[in-house]
């Protein structure tokens, strides 16, 4: 039980401006769970990136089974047992399942690729895991928690004795998280190594054997599971004693100010939603993965066709018909995938944080660059984003401070309502901790807010009320200083 | 809040393989300009009039006259794309500009009872001809989401078949147009400044005008701003409120009219105007963005980098034919040059490993 699989000793990784692994230790043991926590930014998934060989680390050892190893490539490390199923999740996405299982060792007859072979092995592995997912539909056409089973059901399939899971219940519901956990366990009982990545303590509390703490790319401490709370952990992380997990709440809901009625959508599920936003209010959208919460968002904000339904926003009638309308009545919307739909990778932050706000910096129609910096940096400075400079590309910073930048760049436009979908996903607590008090401090301000989110604590935390989903249909509304979360979770199975 | 610990810039702090690295990086990320220097160093030994004024002015001029081609398709590199149609389109303005502005009473003259036009009229027309070509490709690939690949090379047919009929008007009957009047002859490749005794053709002065205009809506306008987050993440665009469509159909117009421009220029410089005028100058037009990294990568490219690229290109078409190498020789040359000058600006964009 107590030998050791895995030992990394004095990693070093400097990126330009940023020394992202400093003097780096992790040691797993065979056929335990071992969390790896920290900050964003606090260099997990750096570590983890040069123990699979997609970073090239600068210094330090990494031995396996006792033995030296130095990936180059993240084949080579498969082939040696060691697996990673990755926070985003990089599949063919116009293949199938089974094809992106096998991707890069296709089982082959006679030179060809045998497809029998394939999808017999694929139906074993599923069987054996409990993961109900077809091997021929194509990726695309699945919900984010069933690609991340095929991707765990891809790590397990090359008989890894060390498995990293980087985030992977950021996207499942409870139950999809429940069958995870199965897994993982039937996976230790096997002898593997699990090395855990993750924000959710209840979650690592239940599951791990240790927990190791990282924090400004260097290890803080390893510890027994058992010897830690929810605080020591948050301690660790932050370095500091983070007396609550949510700020108190200041804003006082006023007046009604933008009503929904009726709103279907054109192509999506979404049928007969209604509701009413307050000024100052923090309205919360609960509901399973595909309950229609994010669709929501986009119907109002003019990114889905609605059929029909009627939005008014002060009583006036808006249409919102497309993102530009919705922004010039005051909406702004956060997105749920933040690589894909928020930032623009390879442009600076400048660049990133005004886009939105460029009318406002025209004169004559030149736009004014002073300016610009000046706002740029005031939002760095607010949003306490980390980054050398404003000059540097965004897609260099960690998720964290990537969804900072986005929100400077919402909060320049001076929004009424701001739609947020996920606004902490994939962000520790810290940082979470920020993005709370300024949902809190915008609507205390008299800015409305709807919060989307799939955890559920997160939503009773900071949320005056919560709309529950359910098949596309609201299916109940609770309050948010009373509700409980068994309340929510059997409204949310309503029209499920 | 934790401040982030900068890596120390000075030689304490950082190991000699470092250093070493960071050498090899910026020798490898300025190697154009090193093998600039080496290409104009080895052509000068081996002609020293290659650095003479004529040959200089003959490159300036030669790079001005593929510059605003250059700039226009760079906007369709950035959005990700590519146009093709940006020769036949050079080809199609050249031609008409040529037909109507032929000499009175030369003998092959296209419409024989044509007066003499002002060249602003005509100048006017053939730029809405092209930002019209612009507008079609735009247009299609902002609306029916196709790409500008498919798009300019079906528009690059018609262009084409539009351009053989064209030619076979009035009297001309398919034969190349020549003859211009010499108002605007004059007006392009006519000179002001002579430096010693070799004029500096005119189009040089409109050709460096277009490209600070160019630098100017790149890097100071909304549009500008909004085309570099339309290459780099359109959807991100979309959510931020970016109008994508105009934006995409705005790239291409605009695009179109400096090939407008290269066409009118074009009619004056060649002075005999054919069905071959502009035949694949969008190859080296897209050769000299990518050398000058406009990446295909989407969202990225400069104003500068442009020019150099053209620069560059020219000096290299230049100091072949001074080497006397063999013509053939030098698209073997040509192309060996645009894959490593790519390889080498990939670099940059990968992630570091």
């Amino acid at each position: 039980m107590d030998e050791i699989l895995l030992t990394m000793t004095d990693v070093c990784k400097a990126f330009p401006g940023v020394k992202a692994l400093d003097h780096a230790h992790f040691t797993l043991k065979k056929g335990s769970v071992h969390a790896l926590m920290g900050e964003n930014g606090a260099g997990k998934s750096t570590l983890m990136k040069c123990l699979f060989g997609i970073y090239a680390k600068d210094s330090g050892e990494i031995r396996l089974q006792g033995r030296v190893v130095d990936f180059k490539t993240s084949k080579e490390a498969l082939e040696q047992g060691v697996a990673m199923v990755h926070q985003e999740l990089n599949q063919a996405l116009k293949r199938t399942v089974a094809d992106n299982l096998w991707l890069g060792r296709y089982p082959t007859r006679f030179g060809m690729v045998n497809e029998k072979k394939m999808q017999k092995d694929t139906k074993a592995l599923f069987e054996r895991l409990g993961i109900s997912v077809n091997p021929n539909a194509v990726m695309e056409s699945l919900s984010v928690s069933r690609r991340q089973m095929a991707e765990i059901a891809k790590a397990v399939s090359y008989d890894a004795k060390v498995i990293v899971f980087d985030e992977p219940t950021s996207s499942l519901t409870g139950e999809e998280a429940e069958q995870l956990f199965r897994i993982i366990n039937t996976l230790k009982q096997q002898g593997c190594g699990i090395i855990y990545i993750s924000h959710k303590m209840e979650e690592i509390l239940r599951i791990c054997d240790e927990v190791t703490v990282m924090r400004d790319g260097k290890t803080v401490a390893t510890h027994p599971a058992r010897d830690l709370t929810v605080d020591k952990i948050i301690r660790l992380m932050v370095g500091r004693d983070l007396t609550q997990r949510f700020p108190p709440k200041t804003n006082v809901p006023q007046e009604t100010v933008l009503s929904v009625r009726g709103l279907t959508g054109l192509y999506s599920h979404l049928r007969d939603v209604s509701f009413d936003l307050k000024r100052g209010e923090i309205l919360g959208i609960a509901g399973l993965d595909g309950s229609g919460r994010t669709e929501v968002l986009e119907a109002l904000f003019g990114l889905s066709a609605r059929k029909k339904g009627e939005i008014r926003l002060q009583g006036r009638p808006i249409l919102n018909r497309t993102p530009r309308d919705a922004i010039a009545n005051g909406f702004v919307l956060l997105t749920e995938e933040r690589r894909a739909t928020g930032i623009f990778a390879i442009r600076d932050i400048l660049e990133n944080t005004v886009i939105s706000n460029l009318p406002a910096y025209r004169r004559l129609g030149v736009l004014d660059h002073k300016k610009m910096k000046q706002d740029t940096d005031r939002m760095i400075r607010t949003l306490r984003v980390k980054t050398p400079s404003r000059r540097t590309a965004i897609r260099t910073l960690s998720g964290g401070n990537q969804q900072k930048v986005i929100l400077g760049r919402w909060l320049l436009t001076e929004p009424k309502i701001l739609l947020l979908d996920e606004p902490t996903r994939g962000i520790d607590v810290g940082a979470k901790y920020e993005i709370y008090q300024l949902i809190l401090d915008l609507a205390a301000k008299g800015r409305s807010v709807i919060v989307v989110s799939g955890e559920m604590p997160e939503l009773l935390g900071i949320c005056d009320r919560i709309v529950v989903m359910s098949g596309g249909r609201v299916a109940g509304e609770v309050d948010g200083k009373t509700a409980t979360q068994e309340q929510i979770m059997t409204l949310a199975a309503k029209f499920a | 809040m934790k401040r982030i610990k900068p890596l120390p810039n000075t030689r304490n702090g950082i190991s000699k393989e470092d250093r070493r690295r960071k050498r090899n990086e910026f020798l490898i990320d300025n190697s154009l300009y090193f093998f600039l220097t080496a290409a104009i160093v080895g052509i000068v030994i081996y002609d020293p009039r290659f650095l003479s004024v004529p040959s200089l002015v003959n490159i300036l001029s030669l790079s001005a006259a593929n510059l605003p081609i250059a700039l226009g398709i760079a906007g369709c590199i950035i959005l990700t794309g590519t146009d093709l149609s940006a020769g036949r389109v050079v080809g199609l303005v050249a031609c008409v500009s040529a037909s109507l502005l032929q000499m009175t009473g030369y003998p092959n003259k296209m419409f024989p009872n044509l007066p003499t036009l002002p060249l602003w009229a005509v100048l006017i027309l053939v730029l809405l001809m092209g930002a019209t070509v612009g507008l079609i490709n735009g247009f299609c690939v902002a609306k029916f989401k196709l790409h500008p690949f498919i798009v300019t090379l079906a528009t690059q047919l018609i262009l084409f078949g539009i351009l053989l009929m064209y030619l076979m008007n009035g009297n001309n009957n398919g034969q190349s147009l020549s003859g211009l009047d010499p108002s605007y002859t004059n007006f392009i490749t006519g000179s002001v400044l002579k430096i010693g005794s070799t004029a500096i053709p005119n189009y040089v002065f409109y050709s460096i005008a277009l490209t600070a205009l160019m630098w100017f809506v790149w890097n100071k306008t909304t549009f500008g701003k909004n085309m570099f987050a339309v290459g780099s993440n359109q959807d991100a665009a979309r959510v931020s409120g970016v109008n994508v469509t105009a934006t995409i159909i705005g790239v291409f117009a605009l695009a179109g009219l400096l090939y407008g421009v290269t066409g009118f220029i074009e009619a004056a410089r060649i002075g005999s105007n054919s069905a071959a005028t502009g035949l694949n100058y969008e190859l080296d037009a897209i050769a000299a963005c990518v050398i000058g990294g406009v990446s295909f990568v989407g969202g990225i490219g400069k104003i500068r980098g442009v020019i150099l690229g053209v620069v560059l290109l020219r000096i290299i078409f230049v100091g072949l034919t001074f080497l006397s190498i063999d013509s053939n020789l030098q698209y073997v040359i040509k192309g060996l040059i645009i894959l490593i000058a790519c390889a080498i600006d990939m670099r940059k964009y990968l992630v570091r490993k």
